[in-house]
């Protein structure tokens, strides 16, 4: 396979976290890496428990395949395979995959002498699923309070998961990450336009340059926060948005058992008006 | 603007003190979970054990008293005025009565070992209902009441098996005067109507509040309406608003009315300290094929509440004196709360009923009159 022409400066021997040079070569345009080699395996063994499920299962229907949890009486042991334990397995799976592609675009990262900025955000993305699947079924007891892998299956434990606390509109930290997903698609909007407008001018104009989008946001809302700034907000944002999330479930339950309407009793008994 | 050094120590104290305060507003783990569906689907009652073990003493049923003889003399034939009691023995009479004091007027002494009389300052003991002077007359309120209330529990547990019966056994744990009254005169969960005035704010186009926003604990504290039991265990007013269709065009029912739905749902689940999926399968709340047996055993409550409050307690109304009527001067009526109050059984279903056979030979006729004391 050919290079592109500025491809070759790019690869790069070294950098590399473990394994010293024995999987640090290319695939065609694909770094391989020792963590390339762990994600190549745990994928391909997930999706093939996955299969292996739906054939238990006896659906080909990727709607209704699913994937549950053990029952809650396993606790925090091994399920047996056809009870759960295949979901526990497609975890550890899971988990295997993600931590190698965060690990393999770490030395990615070290090959080009940039900063850790991509695996740390790919990170909280891991954290949230995580928190899912180990923090939240550890502090709560047993592996079956993990979601089940399912595209309808997972879709109604979230929604009987919410209702198990009457209004989960008034979970706190649910409150933050609906505000920061919100607000990071907002923000990549106005990015988005701000650069397709100033990319795509009128017919016989140039190409207008950061001068020009900096002048139309102080012209719009008084302030323009710059075009290395806007991607230190987005990453601040969507960052923010996946961490409120892991939150916001991790305390349903192990910190909070009823209502969350409820919660907000401590308000309504400030000593203040109370 | 540059704050001052004492400013920032300030903002830093309250905001510590803040911090500190929001995390005292949590609980902790270990919690205790009972899966009660297909795993994976989060089917789940979720307790604080801590806390249930605090609230253990509100569920715990009172040991029953030595058996009474039922041969012997009918009460009917020794006592004057026993109308509803009449075909017990003396000795059954005798027993019910004192367990009648022990679950609805037991005697409270204070410290020096003087009695201390109920709200209202009434009386307790035998005296809460009768006069000490003449037992068989009528002229303390409390005693035609008490007569009604007999009848209503033989009435719930003779034509309510639906709800009371339903026990894991097939026997259910069904009613007795200590399922809602618990040692107090007037049983602590109870409802009455909300004056229309009390749930205006404001003037003209505002004034309104549609009984919203109140944070009220009748609804778990959430902003959905509070008069939740006039419309519903008073009056008979439209639970389900999902209609069967999966395109909802000939569903006449509100986003408003659905609040009010809701504002009912919480307070379900607070009485039986349970959650949404007790009953449902969130995913199709509307569906009875995906819901648990226990949304069958809900819906023939709600009727049962209906039925009660409608025979039972808003006849009694010319009865009660004013200080046990609501603000808008309608007797305090029943809701889930009345019984179950925090269980998600009654007393975690103990059999008191069985152990007082008395209660099933109350007889329903005569109707008491209400007249019978003016």
């Amino acid at each position: 396979m050919s290079m592109l022409s500025y491809e070759k400066k790019y690869r790069l021997r070294g950098g590399t976290l473990v394994g010293g040079d024995l999987f640090d070569f290319w695939a065609g345009p694909f770094y391989v890496g020792f963590f390339g080699v762990t994600a190549i395996f745990f994928s391909l063994l997930g999706t093939a428990l996955i299969f292996y499920g739906a054939a238990l299962q006896g659906t080909g229907n990727p709607w209704l395949i699913n994937i549950p949890p053990p029952d809650l009486k396993y606790g925090l042991g091994f399920a047996p395979i056809k009870e759960g334990g295949l979901w526990q397995a497609i975890t550890i799976c899971a988990i295997g995959a993600f931590v190698s592609w965060a690990l393999r675009q770490a030395e990615i990262s070290r090959k080009l002498g940039m900063g850790y900025h991509v695996p740390i955000a790919f990170s909280v993305a891991i954290f949230a699923y995580v928190t899912l699947v180990v923090i939240r079924p550890v502090l709560m007891g047993a592996w079956g309070h993990g979601f089940p892998y399912g595209i309808w299956s997972h879709l109604d434990w979230v929604s009987n998961t919410g209702y198990q606390y009457l209004h989960f509109h008034y979970n706190p930290a649910h409150m933050l990450a609906i505000t920061f997903f919100f607000t990071t698609t907002f923000a990549l909007s106005l990015h988005g336009s701000l650069v397709l407008a100033a990319l795509n001018p009128g017919k016989g104009e140039p190409v207008k340059t950061a001068e020009h989008e900096n002048t139309f946001f102080r012209d719009v809302i008084g302030y323009s926060i710059g075009t290395l700034g806007i991607h230190r907000l987005g990453l601040f944002l969507a960052l923010s948005a996946g961490f409120w999330s892991a939150v916001c479930i991790v305390i349903s339950g192990p910190f909070w058992t009823r209502g969350w309407p409820e919660w907000w009793g401590w308000w309504l008994n400030l000593p203040i008006w109370s | 603007m540059r704050l001052s050094f004492g400013t920032w120590v300030a903002v830093a104290v309250l905001a510590t003190a803040y911090a500190a305060h929001l995390l005292t507003s949590f609980e902790r783990p270990p919690v205790t979970v009972v899966q009660r569906g297909f795993r994976g689907t989060a089917m789940e009652v979720i307790y604080n054990p801590r806390v249930l073990e605090v609230q253990a003493y509100l569920h715990r049923a009172p040991e029953a008293s030595e058996p009474a003889d039922a041969e012997g003399d009918r009460a009917k034939d020794v006592y004057q005025n026993v109308q509803v009691l009449g075909d017990l023995s003396v000795a059954q009479f005798g027993r019910l009565m004192q367990s009648i004091t022990e679950w609805v007027s037991p005697e409270v002494l204070d410290e020096a070992g003087n009695p201390v009389p109920a709200a209202g300052n009434f009386q307790r003991g035998c005296n809460y209902c009768h006069n000490p002077e003449n037992y068989a007359e009528d002229s303390v309120y409390t005693k035609v009441v008490a007569r009604r209330m007999l009848q209503m529990t033989k009435h719930i547990n003779e034509h309510w098996q639906s709800h009371v019966g339903n026990g894991a056994a097939g026997e259910g744990a069904g009613v007795t005067c200590y399922t809602c009254h618990r040692g107090n005169p007037v049983p602590s969960q109870v409802w009455a109507q909300v004056p229309t005035q009390d749930q205006r704010r404001g003037r003209g186009f505002a004034q309104d509040a549609a009984s919203q926003n109140l944070a009220s604990p009748v609804v778990g504290l959430s902003s959905l309406p509070y008069d939740i039991f006039t419309p519903y265990f008073e009056n008979a007013a439209d639970i389900r608003v999902a209609g069967n269709d999966p395109l909802q065009v000939n569903n006449r029912h509100s986003i408003k009315q659905t609040e009010w739905t809701l504002g009912l749902m919480a307070h379900f689940a607070d009485s039986l300290n349970v959650n949404c999926t007790f009953c449902h399968n969130t995913r199709a709340f509307f569906d009875w094929q995906q819901s648990s047996p226990q949304r069958v055993n809900a819906w023939h409550g709600i009727r049962m509440i209906r039925d009660v409050n409608a025979n039972y307690i808003d006849p009694l109304k010319p009865v009660f004196p004013a200080n046990r009527l609501g603000p808008n001067g309608d007797p305090l009526k029943v809701n889930c709360a009345t019984c179950h109050q925090g269980a998600h059984k009654p007393l975690y279903g103990a059999n008191m009923l069985r152990d007082h056979p008395e209660l099933n030979l109350v007889s329903a006729t005569p109707a008491p009159s209400v007249e019978a004391r003016q």
